[in-house]
């Protein structure tokens, strides 16, 4: 279908260009080895040379599914890679996200990129220098065990054979061994080592190429046209008035999906403001004042308990001391400072789209369902755009991007508007969750039980595209939900059932924004935590410490204990004057089973004007084997204080029909004179395997600040984000 | 009717083409000229990413109509100094590792060095204040300080 008013012909006779000249993405370009010289390279995860290829002049091209998400992973990856084949940084070269030679390493969120890809890339590399030992000892007449490698030279009984020799042009074809043995990390030169990030030097002088730097030849500007009301139906529209503007191409219109495109960026935003449309009425979004209201009548499609020990009604119904509370969650939305931004071009049947998609195979299935193509006639590349922290709007660019391509003939670029991506991003899901919990005679916590209303995660894990939504086209039936894991608590509580109430519907469409769900949930748990000692009349810290038995936990905690200097309290201050000072311990097993981090919030709190002011975070941390320490240290700073934006300001503001905080101004976030000192102790264990660190201390950041208020003003804040407005009357209360 | 606006850009005299003169200066450095240090972030004047050097003076591009530049001295990131000769603070975000996804970093870069200008021995507190209304989503806040910090001391 085309447009109601040109037609594909006179489009292109508009446009005044038949030809468009293909160009590759820079990174593919850049890729040492050229996969086309040797027929299509093997994507399988399983294949030492899906991961990795070492050409005739002894680059190494490592190929990785997880990309740099503004998080340093790159550097990460390639120190992992450098380390384990045994040669420089300098020689390794990176292609990342690129569903032609990547292998699918699954979506990068989770905080999994250094966990499961990098120990991935890691074994694909150690399976290599084996292979290539073996065969330098064949080929030198050296025995395998005289061998050692260094800077790319294997080198025994003075003799030595480069890698570059060993493989030639050649690929390696070899089967990804999981037993492969790893080199022995007190041997480690790279990994381990605060090497400096590689994208920096580019990055401050305005030599990167982001996303939304990005030219293709031929290359045309588009802009979507957004519904004032989230699923208003397009009745009518006009450009005329876009006639006028010079560079004005013509519009395309598919269904609700309404797009105009220029030939200059400047002539598509005006075109875009100076289009006519008129569109339904649609007030289906929920009342905001009675969100919690809404969440809690929403249809449940399913019930699921997460935990379960003991008898915990029997235990609640039998204690002296009972204690109840709710906590809820705010609405989010990513933020990224840079909107989502993607190419698309349609040549000869094929589909190539540039984007900053975390996600470059999962987008290629959904943009395939959504324009009823094969996905091996579809090519997504990840270009590194505006920090990402979930999924964002980059992959409803790309099929915004890909729809209108697939229109007009010519590369289409479609860069979102600042109100577009505050306004149309998938949303971190509004959570409420319910708390119940007993003590016993000892002030020990004998019962514990929590509900969770949260929307329901069925099927497969993505997002509907906003385009094929808007031009009802083949799309995803289920969305992705929220995510349960950290409901369950690391504590040892005799009776304790955690459960979830799956929600059928929710009022935006859900996304996962950095520690989906591990952060609502470790809100409630390590609130209520404390709540539950301030009834027992204990210290918060020594509370947790005595409930703990896992070594580990109680290693990072008292390294905590000495990193903050915590002194015990078991009431609050009781600070009379008007700035009254606290502060708050929290801790987390990441989903009970890897990084633990545990945190101290030091806070002010101003009983006059509400303000919460965080001072300073504690933080000790254990992710295993640290890569690299000075990133990890980026990683804790980004999530602390990204987090305590979240916790302390941020809050989606709505109307019956959209979403109205759509710039920085109706949705603020933390600035810097509200930033927090923090003071971070790394507990490396080079020995162990490395787990994630992209989003664990985000997850203790809103308890620790809630407690922190409780020991300074002596009141539960219980509701994110905690506005002057909610302290003062908290404060009342 | 195009219309041609000259200016000098990084020291190079340089022109360009608009059809329309109340186009913002962003899209004619980025599209025009070719330029990736100022970015486009929100197109109202909010977060700091399109921050260029105007006369001396740091403004933002992306609503600072490209006919006000006419005759004036531009100033990017691309000019401020290049990764074989970086100036002090380019310098001192490199070794403060002070950039997440960096999206932000040309404001934070661009504002800090008109700032450096009329203070050069400032406090963190000044620092931030200088800073309070370019945004960073990632949270780098802390390095970015401390780059700044160490910029304006070596430039001493």
């Amino acid at each position: 279908m085309l447009t109601d008013q040109i037609s594909r012909r006179d489009f292109l006779k508009t446009s005044g260009a038949l030809v468009v000249t293909y160009a590759l993405a820079p990174k593919a370009a850049n890729a040492a080895i050229d996969p086309n010289d040797l027929g299509p390279k093997t994507v399988a995860a399983d294949r030492v040379d899906g991961f990795v290829a070492i050409d005739g002049k002894g680059v190494v091209t490592v190929y990785s599914g997880k990309v740099d998400l503004g998080t340093g992973t790159d550097t990460a990856l390639t120190q992992i890679a450098a380390e384990e084949l045994g040669v420089p940084m300098q020689r390794v070269k990176l292609v990342t996200g690129d569903t032609l030679l990547t292998p699918d390493q699954g979506p990068t969120f989770g905080s999994l990129t250094i966990q499961n890809g990098g120990v991935q890339i890691r074994q694909a590399c150690a399976t290599a220098r084996e292979a290539l030992l073996d065969r330098a000892a064949q080929k030198l007449g050296v025995s395998r065990s005289d061998l050692a490698v260094q800077d790319g030279w294997i080198r025994g009984n003075g003799k030595r054979v480069a890698y570059a020799e060993l493989v030639g042009d050649r690929r390696l074809e070899l089967k990804l061994d999981a037993k492969a043995p790893l080199k022995d990390p007190s041997a480690y030169t790279i990994v381990g080592k605060p090497v400096p990030r590689l994208d920096i030097p580019e990055k401050v002088t305005g030599r990167f190429t982001y996303m939304q730097d990005l030219k293709v030849k031929g290359m045309v500007h588009a802009r979507v046209v957004r519904p004032p009301a989230m699923r208003a139906t397009l009745e009518n529209w006009s450009d005329a008035q876009c006639k006028q503007i010079p560079g004005y191409l013509g519009a395309v219109r598919k269904g609700s999906f309404l797009a105009v495109v220029a030939h200059d960026e400047w002539a598509a935003i005006k075109a875009a403001s100076a289009i006519e449309a008129r569109w339904s009425k649609w007030e289906g979004l929920p009342d905001k004042a009675k969100l919690w209201d809404h969440v809690r009548a929403s249809r449940v499609a399913k019930d699921e308990v997460l935990q379960n020990a003991g008898d915990s009604a029997a235990a609640l119904g039998a204690a002296p001391k009972l204690l109840k509370a709710t906590y809820d969650f705010a609405v989010h939305t990513h933020g990224s400072i840079g909107p989502s931004c993607a190419v698309a071009e349609f040549k000869d049947g094929k589909l190539t789209a540039w984007s900053a998609s975390q996600a470059t195979h999962l987008l290629r299935k959904q943009v395939a369902r959504m324009l009823d193509m094969s996905e091996l006639n579809i090519r997504c590349l990840y270009v590194e755009g505006s920090g990402c922290y979930g999924r964002n709007g980059h992959e409803d660019a790309a099929a915004d991007a890909a729809l209108i391509a697939r229109e007009v003939g010519r590369p289409v670029r479609v860069q979102w508007s600042r109100a577009d991506e505050h306004g149309w991003d998938p949303k971190g899901p509004p959570t409420l969750i319910d708390y119940r919990g007993a003590l016993d005679a000892n002030g020990n916590v004998s019962a514990w039980e929590s509900e969770a209303f949260i929307p329901e995660r069925p099927g497969q894990i993505a997002v509907t595209l906003v385009a094929a939504d808007l031009a009802n086209l083949p799309k995803e039936a289920s969305h992705p939900g929220n995510i349960h894991q950290g409901l369950a608590i690391p504590y040892a509580v005799p009776n304790i059932r955690a459960s979830a109430h799956w929600l059928a519907e929710t009022p935006f469409r859900p996304s996962w924004i950095r520690t989906p769900g591990r952060m609502q949930n470790s809100f409630g748990n390590e609130c209520f935590l404390d709540e539950l000692a301030a009834a027992a009349g204990a210290d918060p810290f020594e509370y947790r410490v005595r409930n703990l038995k896992d070594p580990r936990g109680l290693e990072l905690m008292e390294r905590l204990r000495k990193l903050a200097a915590w002194t015990p309290r078991t009431a609050p201050a009781g600070d009379a004057g008007e700035i009254a000072k606290g502060r708050g311990v929290s801790y987390i097993k990441y989903e009970l089973v890897r990084t633990y981090v545990g945190v101290v919030a030091d806070v002010e709190v101003n009983r006059r004007t509400g303000k919460v002011r965080v001072e300073r975070f504690f933080v000790a941390h254990d992710c295993g084997q640290i890569i690299n320490p000075d990133g990890l240290r980026n990683q804790i700073d980004g999530n602390i204080i990204q987090t305590v934006s979240r916790t302390l300001i941020e809050d989606l503001q709505w109307n019956r029909s959209a979403v109205t905080s759509v710039d920085w101004q109706s949705y603020p976030i933390l600035r810097f004179p509200e930033v927090p000192e923090i003071v971070i102790d790394l507990v490396d264990r080079p020995k162990e395997r490395p787990w994630g660190a992209g989003e664990p201390t985000a997850a203790v950041v809103p308890s620790a600040i809630a407690n922190a208020v409780y020991d300074a003003v002596g009141v539960r804040l219980r509701s994110v984000p905690f506005t002057p407005e909610r302290v003062r009357a908290a404060l009342k209360a | 009717m195009s219309k041609t606006i000259s200016f000098v850009l990084n020291g190079r005299q340089r022109s360009v083409q608009v059809d329309d003169p109340e186009m913002p200066l962003l899209y004619a450095l980025r599209n025009d000229l070719g330029l990736h240090g100022p970015r486009f972030g929100c197109g109202l004047a909010q977060c700091g990413a399109c921050t260029v050097h105007v006369e001396g003076k740091a403004v933002r591009s992306c609503t600072f109509p490209v006919a006000q530049a006419a005759g004036a001295k531009l100033l990017t990131l691309e000019g401020l100094g290049t990764p074989e000769r970086p100036h002090a603070l380019q310098k001192a975000f490199i070794e403060e590792q002070a950039v997440q996804c960096g999206y932000c970093i040309n404001g934070m870069i661009m504002q800090a060095a008109a700032f450096l200008q009329a203070n050069r021995r400032p406090t963190d507190s000044q620092i931030k204040e200088a800073l309070a209304d370019n945004l960073c989503r990632c949270g780098t806040h802390a390095r970015i300080v401390r780059a700044v910090k160490r910029a304006s001391e070596s430039m001493a």
